[in-house]
């Protein structure tokens, strides 16, 4: 255990100071209020292009609805992309994979040690653009503290389900190198669409509507929208479960996503080590 | 006995690919390989042995170490490191190497070098790895190889691309490093000459995958002492085909340096008879001889005498 800790350390460490050593603390730590600010501002222009579009009078529940749903895309796109490509850039950029697959750590702690850091960056910027949100563009946020338990649980599962979806993302890309940046930007693209991200899914086709009850990130963002934004009154399909049945859906999908992605990864990691591809690289 | 690292009929083969290539100005797909990079390697290293794999690149050896490094599996045969198969149990193999390969630029760039406190580095300790020159990632690169106190480490080609003076360091380090412990064992892959005679305790030439010779530096060139080496100086000769038809001249090699419009000829003979040919021969060409010389047979004479080439 304590190996394997070790490593998640270690490991969390690497990632932050990869994350964070490129500048200046001061420079870094603007950075990472204003890219959250700036992507707010690009809600901002979303909501006003809908409005233009369909309701000139505007709707405040579809803005809140909107803005929380990206707010909490922030932690797809950050540490699905950050868990995915931990190898991709240790062995096409860093080239360092070689020997750190060689040393007597489980590189599948260390995955999740990497991501660890792209989950603290992740939770600044989600909490500076809902700060934003609430203090400048009238999103109605409202935490009850007795659901204060009930929302790190799930925030905790659904980071988890994304790490999960990550390493079996990261176990393909063991294998491939040319289409990895597709898979990246392509994989939370579909999320963004069908998981109630930016509109809910009652406007989705059946399949859409089906596709998206599939993924449990769909859950995850219904039961933090309820904690967090308990005012927003948009029919998402999924208002017949109580927060507890959504919060069981999370805990099922993330321990069924952990045991598939030690699949993948495992089924990646020998074919990549019986076709020479560990420690490839293809400069791409 | 167990030993620090055998191998019993090592195969590896790479499976064809397609690769795209530029032809008379168009893109077109050639299909290569499938490649036998390791044909049939049966090796034993013992423990507290400084064993040298010498051979040409291409010729298997980062294969070897990769199989053995537990980064690729065998295509079929068996390898054994520390007593544990590469193929089955490869956690407890981890426990027990590391690996450094030279020629890299490797690292993290954006941390420091703090660690970096052996080969001279302690000035740079907080130095930005990115910020360091080639030689000096090679230097860290090789820290990170005896950072962990392996019992078996791998060395593949270290002193690629080190100036002189680095590498020298490091020969130095590791030939104390194995010596001065008991159990430390290491593999070292390189096509330098003078290093592998200088270093190994045992070398294994290799060529195509396969080994040829495997024994001492001293015995390997008693093999071909009977044998008589001559190296020639002379101008920039095309038509080598008369040499390896000529009576006595049991190999030859030769390397050209374009810029001094200059050949470089290395004779392995059966005796000194044939040398007045080969001299007439060349002068009949119309090219000047500017240096004789004949030499103990080396490590590369050994080679040359195996496959009837040099490693250039």
């Amino acid at each position: 255990m304590s190996t394997y800790w070790r490593t998640f350390k270690t490991a969390a460490w690497l990632g932050w100071e990869m994350d964070s050593n490129w500048t200046e603390p001061w420079l870094f730590v603007l950075y990472s209020v204003i890219k959250p600010v700036a992507g707010a501002f690009i809600l901002v222009l979303m909501y006003i292009v809908f409005v233009a579009i369909g309701r000139p009078q505007g709707d405040t529940d579809a803005f809140s609805y909107m803005y929380v749903g990206n707010s909490f895309f922030i932690f797809v796109a950050t540490v699905l992309f950050g868990t995915f490509q931990v190898i991709q850039s240790d062995r096409e950029w860093y080239q360092t994979i070689r020997y750190i697959y060689i040393s007597p750590i489980s590189y599948y702690v260390y995955i999740l040690g990497r991501a660890a850091s792209k989950i603290a960056v992740a939770v600044f910027a989600v909490a500076i653009t809902l700060l934003f949100g609430a203090m400048f563009l009238g999103v109605r946020l409202h935490l009850a503290l007795a659901d204060v338990p009930m929302f790190l649980v799930s925030t905790v599962l659904g980071l988890a389900v994304l790490l999960a979806i990550g390493i079996c993302l990261g176990g393909i890309s063991f294998l491939t190198a040319k289409h990895t940046h597709g898979l990246a930007e392509g994989i939370p693209g579909l999320f963004y669409v069908f998981c109630g991200v930016l509109f809910p899914l009652s406007i989705l086709p059946s399949w859409g509507q089906a596709i998206g009850r599939a993924i449990p990130l769909t859950y995850w963002f219904e039961i933090t929208r309820r904690l967090i934004a308990p005012t927003i009154t948009v029919n998402t399909t999924l208002a017949g479960f109580d927060p507890l049945t959504i919060l069981f859906f999370l805990i099922v999908s993330s321990v069924g996503f952990f045991a598939l992605s030690v699949l993948i990864y495992k089924v990646g990691e020998y074919f990549a080590r019986k076709a020479g591809k560990i420690d490839m690289t293809t400069s791409y | 006995m167990s030993y620090a690292v055998e191998t019993r009929d090592l195969t590896r083969i790479f499976a064809g690919k397609k690769k795209r290539r530029r032809k008379a100005g168009e893109e077109v797909d050639e299909s290569v390989g499938p490649v036998t990079a390791l044909d049939n390697v049966s090796l034993k290293i013992e423990e507290g042995e400084l064993f040298g794999m010498l051979g040409p690149n291409g010729a298997g050896k980062t294969t070897l170490i990769k199989i053995l490094a537990t980064l690729l599996l065998p295509t079929s045969g068996q390898a054994l490191v520390a007593g544990h198969d590469v193929s089955k149990d490869p956690f407890p193999i981890r426990q027990v190497i590391n690996m450094v390969s030279g020629g890299e630029t490797s690292g993290y760039g954006l941390l420091t070098a703090r660690e970096n406190i052996i080969f001279g580095l302690w000035d740079k300790r907080n130095a930005k790895v990115r910020m360091l020159s080639t030689g000096q990632r090679q230097k860290m690169n090789m820290i990170r190889g005896f950072v962990t106190d392996p019992d078996i480490l791998f060395l593949d080609e270290p002193t690629l691309g080190l100036d002189v003076n680095a590498a020298r360091v490091i020969r130095e380090y590791v030939t104390n490093w194995v010596r001065g412990q008991k159990g430390k064992t290491v593999l070292l892959t390189t096509h330098y000459m003078a290093e592998a005679d200088q270093m190994c305790d045992r070398i294994a030439i290799i060529d195509k995958g396969k080994i040829l010779a495997c024994d001492t530096p001293e015995n390997l060139k008693r093999m071909i002492r009977t044998e008589t080496t001559f190296r020639l100086e002379v101008d920039a000769i095309r038509d080598l085909t008369t040499f390896s038809t000529m009576q006595g001249v049991k190999n030859f090699s030769h390397k050209d340096d374009i810029a001094k419009n200059r050949s470089f000829l290395t004779f392995i003979l059966e005796d000194e008879g044939p040398v007045a040919e080969i001299l007439s021969t060349i002068t009949l060409q119309g090219k000047k001889v500017h240096s004789l010389q004949k030499s103990e047979p080396t490590l590369e004479d050994v080679f040359i005498s195996m496959v009837g080439r040099g490693f250039e």
